[in-house]
């Protein structure tokens, strides 16, 4: 009797009463809570200045409000359209073309019969991930430079005329994917291989019972095995339509290249801190992040519908 | 070995073609290291192709002597040591009592946090929230106000979560506080995921230049990147204002650049067998789930 009126009372503990015996807990956990609350949901509070007429000495509370006029802007800004085609236009080429490499890379990889080989293969792909975007936008330019640049000289030695890639707007994005390519795809192949060695190896086993080649088995059994994997990544990519890489463009472009090189984020860099029109970039940078998180949120959502799994 | 022809074929050419695809790699690295390495005649002739012509140290004696370099590279390693102490910490603090399932209001902060992934404030308010703060110029604004990865959170928080229950009921039952739990138990147990989030956090803070330039202004307390960052634009605007052909002359000017280059992939390449070891099975820790 006694213990079972024991058992009823600590099952109803009350709320205060787990917070209490977790105190530890709660006290280790705040620094890490300060720094989200300082460092990314106070800016969220910031975010006001998109509806304010921002002046850094009056401070947020004093500075007028003014309704959607930066919104207005922004949008009446004849910047507006190219920095939007710009965004929308290099994410969909990498979506076309830098979003198979690591598919096709760890499809090839399953097919290295010699783990040594294999995972020298890995080890020489990987590395460029870890190069800073700084030094990868160095080399590009110098790689690029007009009379000097090894591309240069391979084209004069061929006949070809010299040309300045950077300062040519219709290269830019020719050579911002590319290298792209060259420093993402053996480090996002990572998480294929992953996928791939977590198919069944009986699947394998029953398919050459019946006769099924290596076309057929990766047709039939590895590409369906790595279906849903690809299909979250791609997800994911298209959340992050509008999140182009900032960091490297604006090591690459140049004014003669804005044309296609600027992109939203860039274009909000410099007006808000080159310029310090903080108004209208906070408003460009809150209309970037709301529509980007639409975007990650109907993806993910359609995930779940089409393939049973999403990202939460 | 009841392989058809075919598929030995396909073998042998497969084969092949990722040696293609690792040197390509990599050939970027072999040309900028041989330049640096070359006397300036070769590298005006445009005549390096894999190896240095000419080998001599030049570009590195006239980057040690240059000014500024060391106090950067000091501010560099200041960053990444006390940089990824403090993400490392926080990280552990912050995964540990979240990764508890009995813990009031866990769901909600870990939505919060998880959040934040997917909607971010921006660069702007960012900026005028440090510089509000006062913490533009600042070593410390660096170090914490880009402490915690939330990429990195879910890792570790996911890799406490599998450790069986047990540990931690035994370790109470002898009277462990949950301070002590977690450091005598959990950390020790995780040292493969910490050195994984830890090798992350090193990288990323070796190689980030685009924070560091904005907010520091000061020359002491700018990292090798943003020095290079100078350099490389420099570069590009010496292209720009130079007619075709003419820029020959300054092409030392470059091996210069190729060598600093070379200085700031170093460390990365000296980490990089470890953070080999350890990066495959940390992205596998935990599918990034919120």
């Amino acid at each position: 009797m006694n213990i079972s009126r024991k058992k009823h009372l600590t099952k109803n503990k009350t709320t205060f009463q787990y917070i209490k015996s977790d105190m530890q807990l709660y006290i280790m956990l705040l620094p890490f809570l300060l720094f989200y609350i300082i460092f990314v949901y106070k800016p969220m509070w910031g975010l006001q200045a998109a509806f304010r007429d921002y002046n850094m000495f009056k401070g947020m509370a004093e500075s007028p409000w003014v309704g959607l006029d930066n919104f207005n802007a922004v949008f009446k800004s004849p910047y507006f359209g190219r920095i939007l085609r710009n965004t929308l236009l290099i994410s969909t080429y990498s979506l076309l073309f830098s979003f198979p490499m690591p598919i096709i890379l760890a499809l090839l990889l399953n097919e290295v019969r010699s783990t040594k080989y294999k995972s020298f293969i890995q080890t020489c792909t990987y590395l460029p991930h870890f190069i800073s975007t700084v030094v990868v936008a160095g080399m590009v330019t110098s790689f690029l430079a007009p009379s000097t640049g090894i591309v240069n000289i391979i084209l004069s030695k061929l006949g070809f005329e010299k040309i300045y890639f950077l300062s040519k707007p219709e290269y830019f994005r020719t050579i911002f994917i590319t290298q792209g390519i060259w420093q993402g795809a053996g480090y996002s192949s990572i998480v294929y291989i992953a996928a791939l060695s977590g198919i069944d190896m009986a699947l394998y086993e029953a398919a050459k019972i019946d006769g099924c080649g290596r076309w057929k088995q990766t047709l039939h059994i590895t590409l369906p095995g790595l279906l849903p994997t690809i299909v979250m990544i791609f997800i994911i990519n298209v959340g992050n339509i509008l999140n182009v890489g900032y960091e490297k463009i604006i090591l690459l472009y140049q004014p003669a290249t804005y044309e296609t090189a600027d992109v939203i984020s860039t274009y909000v860099y410099r007006m808000g801190i080159e310029n310090a029109d903080y108004g209208i970039s906070t408003a460009i940078g809150l209309f970037n992040s709301v529509v980007g998180f639409i975007f990650v949120f109907t993806a993910n959502t359609l995930s779940n519908k089409i393939n049973g799994m999403g990202l939460w | 070995m009841n392989r058809t022809k075919g598929e030995r074929i396909f073998g042998a050419f497969n084969g092949i073609f990722l040696f293609f695809i690792a040197a390509v790699t990599l050939y970027p690295f072999i040309y900028i290291i041989a330049v640096s390495l070359s006397s300036s005649k070769y590298v005006n002739m445009g005549d390096i192709w894999l190896l240095p012509r000419g080998f001599n140290l030049s570009a590195y004696h006239q980057i040690i002597r240059k000014e500024g370099i060391w106090t950067a590279f000091f501010n560099s390693f200041y960053y990444m040591i006390f940089g990824t102490a403090v993400s490392l910490a926080l990280t552990i603090l912050g995964a540990y009592p979240l990764s508890r399932v009995r813990l009031k209001g866990r769901r909600i902060i870990n939505v919060l946090v998880v959040f934040t992934m997917w909607f971010s404030a921006g660069m702007v308010p960012a900026y005028l929230n440090f510089k509000n703060m006062g913490l533009l110029n600042s070593r410390l604004g660096i170090i914490f106000g880009f402490a915690v990865s939330t990429y990195n959170f879910i890792l570790l928080r996911t890799y406490f979560m599998s450790v069986p229950d047990a540990l931690e009921e035994a370790a109470r039952i002898d009277g462990a506080s949950d301070f002590r739990i977690m450091a005598q138990i959990f950390v020790p147990l995780s040292i493969p995921s910490l050195a994984t989030i830890g090798l992350f956090y090193a990288v990323e803070r070796w190689n980030s230049y685009f924070w560091p330039m904005i907010l520091l202004t000061n020359e002491d307390k700018i990292p090798l990147q943003v020095v290079l960052k100078k350099m490389v634009v420099d570069m590009t605007s010496r292209l720009d204002n130079m007619e075709f052909g003419r820029d020959m002359v300054s092409f030392s000017e470059d091996s210069f650049i190729y060598s600093t280059m070379v200085l700031a992939m170093i460390p990365m390449l000296i980490l990089y067998p470890f953070i080999q070891r350890y990066f495959v099975k940390g992205i596998m820790l935990g599918s990034v789930k919120g």
